[in-house]
């Protein structure tokens, strides 16, 4: 269990304060990262009833402003920013000509003409380079790879507007759902969203890099009383699972495209064009060959990424995510199968390392909160 | 948690508790906090045969799948049952809950640690 290649991972801000608190880590995406605190279990469990802390900050920036920022935006984010207010983020993806996944990314409307794009961590590079070769033909626009500036802290789960709110003079309950503002959290001062990848309310809250470890600090001792606790990887993966939320890498890649992953929801069809509308236009008039279902097995076994999915013997789809999850109790999982068997209720099954287990499709997401009145 | 002196442990980390012709295998506190909270262990059927050295069945936890690493050579004469409601008994009491009973065939085999050999390998 000696880790000598993590000398050359990547290190956030707190990753002394996670390595000093008997985190246990694991190399992600090139980042040393902790994968659990106290169990994922634990932790799951906590953002679902109380809430969590977690250390986001591997998640990249990248910032584009200038006069023809909006230009540059709609054409490279399929979604359409025009509806974008400031103050405001939301859910979009870098897509190829082809119309498939260089990743899935928040947009958040900083100004006018002023744009933060929020990337994977393992995508941080790559989606950089593409952007400045992309913005290149459409007009005047800076892009900058802001990652370094920010530390990335979530506040995940039903505790977290009351662990966070004496921290900060800013009205958080007046801050809608993909709503964010400027304010100062512990001292710092911060860019506060009301965005996540649980399913649960909450806040990501971007801090200067120095000053993390405080912020960190304060978010614990604040939410101490109420049982939030420090958050791993494991349970961001389960948690976001459950909500249905896809992951780049397992459930869209450079091979999918936003209708092929039940994600058409989140492309602005009425925009001119953007890249990979062309694609994407003819696969809606055309139909998918394949569509991102939920799997809830029903048989003994827990499916996991790569296994294939069963209708009578043959092989027709493949699991894309898959887990025991905390919360539901269940095995679910995330698959692609043909349309034909996209319907919830159909019966097939999971190839668990040689042993067929029945499922059944079901409706996404598996997990949804109650809202508030 | 201390590794009790009277079972017998593998570099796979399980332990296996000898009594005459049979052994009770499980795995050890170690491997129980490297996996993580344990959600279903896959198991043959008793009558199966196992050869010292290969996998034999499965643990998952909710983040992994790790394989189980037969100790010894033997027919597998019962599986614990239990474990298919109560997996997570696996993390809260390690080297109580027996996961198969394995009847030997060709006696116990070398290289099998102690405890005091097994602590020294997690150094």
């Amino acid at each position: 269990m000696t880790d000598t290649a993590a000398t050359t991972l990547k290190t956030t801000p707190l990753h002394a304060r996670h390595r000093a608190s008997g985190a246990r880590m694991v190399a992600y995406a090139g980042w040393d990262m902790p994968v659990e605190y106290s169990g994922i279990t634990a932790e799951h469990m906590a953002v679902r009833t109380r809430a969590g802390v977690f250390d986001v900050s591997h998640m990249g920036q990248i910032e584009i402003a200038g006069k023809d920022a909006v230009t540059t935006v709609q054409h490279l984010s399929c979604n359409d920013v025009n509806r974008l207010k400031m103050g405001h983020a939301h859910y979009s993806g870098l897509l190829t000509a082809e119309g498939t996944y260089i990743d899935d990314i928040l947009v958040y409307r900083l100004g006018p003409n002023h744009f933060m794009l929020v990337v994977n961590a393992g995508n941080t590079a790559k989606a950089y380079a593409w952007i400045v070769e992309q913005a290149k033909a459409v007009g005047e626009a800076a892009v900058v790879d802001s990652s370094a500036r920010y530390a990335l802290i979530a506040v995940q789960g039903p505790a977290a507007l009351d662990t966070v709110q004496p921290l900060t003079g800013a009205d958080l309950s007046s801050l809608r759902n993909y709503g964010f503002t400027y304010g100062e959290v512990a001292q710092a001062r911060a860019l506060i969203s009301r965005t996540g990848y649980t399913g649960e309310d909450g806040f990501e809250i971007y801090v200067p890099p120095n000053v993390a470890d405080r912020v960190w600090q304060a978010l614990l001792q604040a939410g101490a009383a109420a049982g939030v606790i420090p958050c791993g990887l494991g349970a961001r993966d389960t948690l976001r699972l459950e909500a249905a939320m896809r992951l780049y890498g397992q459930d869209i890649d450079d091979a999918t495209t936003p209708l092929e992953a039940g994600l058409g929801a989140f492309v602005g069809w009425e925009k001119p064009s953007f890249l990979g509308a062309d694609r994407l236009r003819a696969q809606r008039a055309a139909g998918v060959g394949r569509t991102l279902v939920g799997l809830e097995i029903t048989g003994r076994g827990i499916a996991r990424h790569g296994h294939a999915v069963l209708k009578d013997g043959t092989a027709v789809g493949t699991v894309t995510s898959g887990t025991q999850t905390p919360f539901l109790k269940k095995a679910v999982a995330m698959a692609y199968v043909p349309p034909a068997l996209a319907a919830p209720g159909t019966q097939v099954e999971v190839d668990v390392r040689g042993r067929a287990a029945a499922a059944v499709v079901v409706v996404l997401p598996f997990y949804k909160r109650a809202r508030q009145a | 948690m201390p590794y009790p002196s009277e079972l017998k442990y593998t570099k796979d980390h399980e332990w296996v508790r000898i009594s005459g012709d049979t052994a009770e295998v499980g795995i050890t506190d170690y491997a129980q906090e490297q996996l993580g909270d344990v959600v279903f262990v896959e198991l043959p059927s008793p009558g199966t045969t196992v050869t010292a050295g290969t996998a034999f069945g499965n643990i998952e936890s909710v983040k992994a799948v790790s394989e189980l690493f037969a100790p010894l050579s033997g027919e597998i004469v019962a599986v614990n049952d239990r474990l298919a409601q109560a997996p997570e008994d696996v993390n809260k009491r390690p080297h109580e809950t027996w996961i198969v009973r394995i009847r030997l065939q060709g006696g116990v085999p070398d290289g099998l640690l102690d405890s005091a050999q097994y602590e020294a390998l997690l150094t």
